[in-house]
């Protein structure tokens, strides 16, 4: 069997019963956890900057001075632990023939219709479409963003491309929280997905009905624990 | 009497209120339902008249004694222009050009006081995020209030005349107030008093106006025929005006904007990106919470589970077989 992308050291089969799958290992469970509450921190403090109506929420950081203060540096360890995220799943996430099908029958996806995709490897369309997303956006915000940190970069770039800057820097914010709310909510709305990075380890009928070649994959690759 | 008329005279002697209040604030930064103020100050202005001005540079000092600042000491580096920018402590600065006039082929030394325009329209107050950190009040001041400052820098990239500067100590922006200080008081700004061939002069901006006339009309009559006031449209005017002897290219005057105006980035950042940002956000976020709360979710089905087992139980058999 030729060396797939979809099989990452951490993914193995627990015979259980019931049967569960190792998705995610703890490493990357700590890692996601940390860009994910950079995220957080960044939205609210953004945002405070962002709109009058929400620079109240700057209140929550000590002040708008230590608000302006702290966002990049929140924004610099985003960056970081994002990347290293990014190092560890990019093959996985690499676009296939799978995913332009998938795309093609959106429909099906959003009514529950699985039975109809094609079987998905580790991830699907929807999924890949929201990691690179991020790690684009990821890439302009950090470099727009040290454009504007005015505390060691104010003026080291001509004014017209820190007013372009700026407005980079707003609009890819707010698509990056599009995209935000759209992982959150389909990691909810899938139901059983959140325990991947939790506990790490999904359900055998979640991998069976969401994931189908990965979880063939793994099988055939006997990479199964032995029953406990 | 509301406003100063000159910045000659002496204060006036008897107490009295100062008369630059949050009553009489006409825009706020970051506000957007701003009571209007229940009476209209008569708006002031401070005119440079470059043609006069001598470069003795008593309106820097003046300056930073009457705010009180310290700017660093620098090394000259074989031009009149000091401190070599404005900086948090350098609210004015006269700014030295030489300029080989084409049609003379004469040298002109032109002189420019630079500083905060007090812009109509200004891009400082559109562009801070921070409430109340900037304000503009009914007599024409703009004003930074340091205490809401957050240092962010949004006020230097909305200005058309890069006026703001950042503190690295205090992290707060700084410019020229007009003296908003001396003005509440009934007297005129530091510079203007300072001025000893009244250069700068300052009062009603209808005095000004007319004050300008007289002079550009003498200029004229002097062979000076582009001279001109400078009041610059593409911001509303400003409460700082010039008068230039050649009007008809402000640019040569140390890069004086010709038709300042504030960055279309902006507007675009201020305006469409700031509402319809918002509003998808609030949307979408909104859209998820009711379809999670109301809408069907994706679930796993038991037979998906049995499934699951089969394979498993079919894998292990075959390698077992193995």
């Amino acid at each position: 069997m030729p060396r797939s992308n979809d099989v990452q050291p951490e993914d193995t089969i627990h015979r259980g019963p019931p049967v569960t799958v190792g998705r995610y290992g703890p490493g990357k469970r700590l890692n996601h956890w940390i860009t994910a509450s950079c995220l957080i921190l960044l939205l609210l403090s953004g945002l405070s900057m962002f709109h009058p109506s929400l620079f109240f929420l700057t209140d929550l950081f000590g002040g708008g001075q230590n608000t302006r203060m702290l966002h990049p540096w929140i924004g610099v360890v985003l960056f970081l632990s994002f990347f290293i995220f990014f190092a560890q799943l990019w093959r996985a996430n690499l676009p296939n023939r799978t995913d332009a099908q998938w795309v093609s029958q959106i429909g099906d996806v959003v009514n529950g219709h699985e039975e109809r995709l094609p079987e998905i490897g580790k991830y699907n369309a929807g999924q890949k479409f929201i990691f690179w997303g991020m790690a684009f956006f990821i890439i302009v915000l950090i470099v727009s963003g040290i454009i504007i940190w005015e505390q060691y970069f104010g003026e080291a770039t001509p004014i017209d491309v820190r007013r372009i800057a700026v407005l980079t820097h707003s609009v890819s914010a707010v698509l990056i929280i599009l995209l935000f709310i759209l992982h959150v909510y389909a990691a909810i709305w899938t139901r059983g997905t959140l325990r991947a990075m939790t506990r790490g380890s999904v359900t055998g009928g979640w991998a069976w009905r969401h994931h189908r070649k990965w979880l063939k994959e793994l099988a055939g690759r006997g990479r199964i624990d032995p029953a406990e | 009497m509301d406003s100063p008329r000159t910045a000659v005279s002496n204060p006036p002697v008897q107490p009295m209120e100062s008369n630059l209040t949050q009553r009489d604030l006409v825009r706020r930064s970051a506000t957007s339902e701003l009571p209007p103020p229940d009476r209209q100050l008569t708006p002031v202005a401070k005119l440079i008249d470059v043609s006069k001005c001598i470069g003795c540079k008593a309106c820097q000092s003046a300056c930073i004694e009457w705010n009180d600042t310290f700017p660093d000491i620098e090394e000259n580096v074989g031009v009149y222009t000091n401190p070599h920018d404005l900086t948090e402590n350098m609210f004015t600065l006269m700014r030295f050009t030489e300029w080989v006039n084409p049609e003379t082929d004469n040298l002109e030394w032109l002189i420019r006081k630079d500083g905060c325009m007090h812009c109509a329209d200004p891009g400082c107050l559109k562009a801070c995020p921070s409430p109340g950190a900037i304000v503009q009040y009914s007599n024409g001041i703009v004003d930074f209030i340091h205490e809401n400052c957050i240092g962010c820098g949004y006020c230097v990239k909305g200005c058309p005349f890069n006026i703001p500067r950042i503190s690295k100590v205090d992290h707060r922006a700084y410019k020229c107030t007009l003296c908003s200080d001396r003005v509440a008081m009934g007297q005129g700004p530091a510079c203007a008093k300072a001025c000893p061939t009244q250069a700068i002069v300052f009062g009603t901006k209808d005095d000004m106006k007319k004050h300008a006339d007289e002079r550009i009309a003498d200029l004229k009559s002097r062979g000076y025929a582009n001279a001109g006031l400078y009041d610059p449209p593409g911001v509303g005017g400003t409460h700082v005006m010039y008068v230039l002897h050649h009007n008809d290219k402000p640019h040569i005057y140390a890069d004086l904007p010709d038709d300042p105006k504030i960055s279309a980035v902006i507007e675009v950042w201020k305006g469409v990106t700031k509402y319809t940002g918002l509003a998808a956000m609030g949307l979408a976020a909104a859209g998820a919470i009711l379809h999670g709360l109301f809408g069907k979710a994706n679930r796993v089905e038991p037979e998906d589970e049995v499934s699951a087992e089969k394979l498993v139980e079919e894998a292990e058999d075959l390698r077992e077989g193995a």
